[in-house]
């Protein structure tokens, strides 16, 4: 099936089979492989990306849903060479220790930076509750999404 | 995990989609937010040979609230529900659990008539449809019928839904006092699915209870009303001893109990009365 999507504002026409996981699109098709793949059940949020500007687990949307729609992944974040302000925070506030689930935790802070600019540890907690970090223990994440929330409310 | 192949649709009117179910019969399934069926699809407990995606219905996604009645339509997401500033007003208990389901990127995408019609007896929505005494309101080519919550959820993963239907809307009448309610679960810890969730919808007028509905997932293998508990707090003051009898029968009407690793059946009937306890406890205090 044609589809057409727009992946971090490149267009991107292909033919697909309709049971093409959006996740495997974007790893194999477009080549972006910074989205991972976890759990491949819903659960860990290793593949989130935005999907029309909300966030979403991809191993759980289908490419063929995805047609018409803008896609926004981790490759998409850093502009002109300069890392997007969620991603320095997770350098900064070490947010991280292998990284696997660090694309989607990233994407999934973007979204909930969104919709809440000044959450509490608590709102903090339960927004990251879709992603599993099973390095950290999430006190550094939680460090970094409060340092993102100052860095985008200071750009504002 | 890779889903058998299938044949795809995308109708953009629920006529178009009546139409294509029509045709493929039993061969066909529904697809709105794609969070109940893609994971079923990928570890082929399914594989339909066509999909039909309803979610670009648009007309599918309205929520309404006007006069005595509250629609929502059946492509509504959880999100959209959680956020819904009429709900919040007019039938909060829809909004606080669409709150409570999931995490953001499932709200996000998964459907309240996606989740119904799927039935699976952990999730969050059956207990406060049952409590709010909503009807489902299902198409098929042949025609339209309301299902009434109570006789929507048959068995294990088994909804009133025959195979030439689809789910448009959930209606609900809006409740007299709407504060008076809440939502409450144990969640599993890692799916976020209820091993014990309890809506309770109450009407108290000087601390008397004149009317309560209970809604009880996670227990059974189909959620339902705890009518037991119900008809023992009508009439009363709602001080803890009344609330405390009443809900130790919150296990009543479960006649098999489910057990996995998280919890056993009898912890689960346990879990049941004391959140039925917390659950009127909370939703009185907010009458």
């Amino acid at each position: 099936m044609k589809i057409s999507l727009s992946i971090n504002g490149t267009s991107y026409d292909t033919d697909v089979e309709p049971r093409l996981l959006l996740v495997h699109l974007l790893r194999d098709v477009a080549g972006l492989t910074g989205t991972h793949i976890g759990c491949e059940t819903s659960i860990c949020g290793a593949c989130t990306v935005m999907i029309n500007g909300k966030t979403a687990k991809s191993c759980c949307v289908l490419a063929v849903q995805a047609d018409g729609a803008e896609v926004t992944t981790i490759e998409g974040m850093a502009q002109d060479g300069q890392l997007h302000p969620v991603q320095e925070a997770f350098w900064e506030k070490h947010g991280l220790q292998c990284g696997y689930c660090t694309p989607g935790m990233i994407m999934a802070v973007c979204g909930l930076l969104k919709d809440n600019p000044n959450p509490t540890d608590d709102q903090i907690r339960h927004g990251i509750e879709g992603n599993l970090c099973r390095c950290t223990g999430y006190q550094n994440i939680v460090e970094a999404v409060k340092y993102s929330a100052e860095k985008l409310n200071a750009q504002k | 995990m890779i889903p058998a192949n299938f044949e795809y649709f995308a109708p953009k009117t629920i006529e178009e989609a009546l139409q294509l179910l029509e045709q493929h019969g039993e061969d066909a399934k529904i697809l709105s937010g794609g969070h109940s069926l893609i994971p079923v699809l990928k570890l082929r407990l399914a594989s339909p040979g066509v999909v039909i995606d309803i979610g670009r219905i648009a007309e599918l996604k309205a929520i309404k609230v006007d006069g005595s009645t509250i629609s929502i339509g059946a492509n509504a997401t959880h999100a959209e529900i959680a956020a819904n500033a009429d709900l919040k007003t007019h039938c909060p208990l829809l909004a606080e659990t669409a709150a409570q389901i999931g995490d953001q990127q499932v709200r996000n995408r998964g459907t309240i008539g996606g989740s119904l019609t799927h039935a699976d007896p952990a999730a969050d929505w059956p207990a406060a449809i049952l409590a709010l005494d909503a009807e489902i309101v299902a198409r098929s080519s042949q025609g339209t019928r309301t299902i009434k919550a109570a006789d929507f959820f048959l068995d294990l993963m088994t909804s009133a839904v025959e195979s030439d239907e689809i789910v448009t809307e959930i209606r609900i009448a809006k409740p007299e006092q709407p504060a008076a309610a809440v939502y409450l679960k144990v969640p599993q810890s890692a799916s976020g699915f209820a091993v014990i969730g309890v809506a309770a919808q109450l009407k108290v007028t000087n601390g008397k209870c004149e009317a309560a509905s209970i809604g009880v997932t996670g227990l059974a293998p189909k959620a339902f009303r705890a009518s037991s508990v119900e008809a023992a707090l009508v009439g009363k003051t709602l001080d803890e001893a009344a609330i405390n009898a009443a809900s130790a029968k919150a296990d009543a009407e479960a006649d098999d109990a489910m057990e996995d690793i998280h919890a056993s059946g009898d912890y689960r009937r346990h879990l049941a009365r004391v959140f039925a306890k917390r659950a009127v406890l909370a939703a009185a205090a907010k009458a």
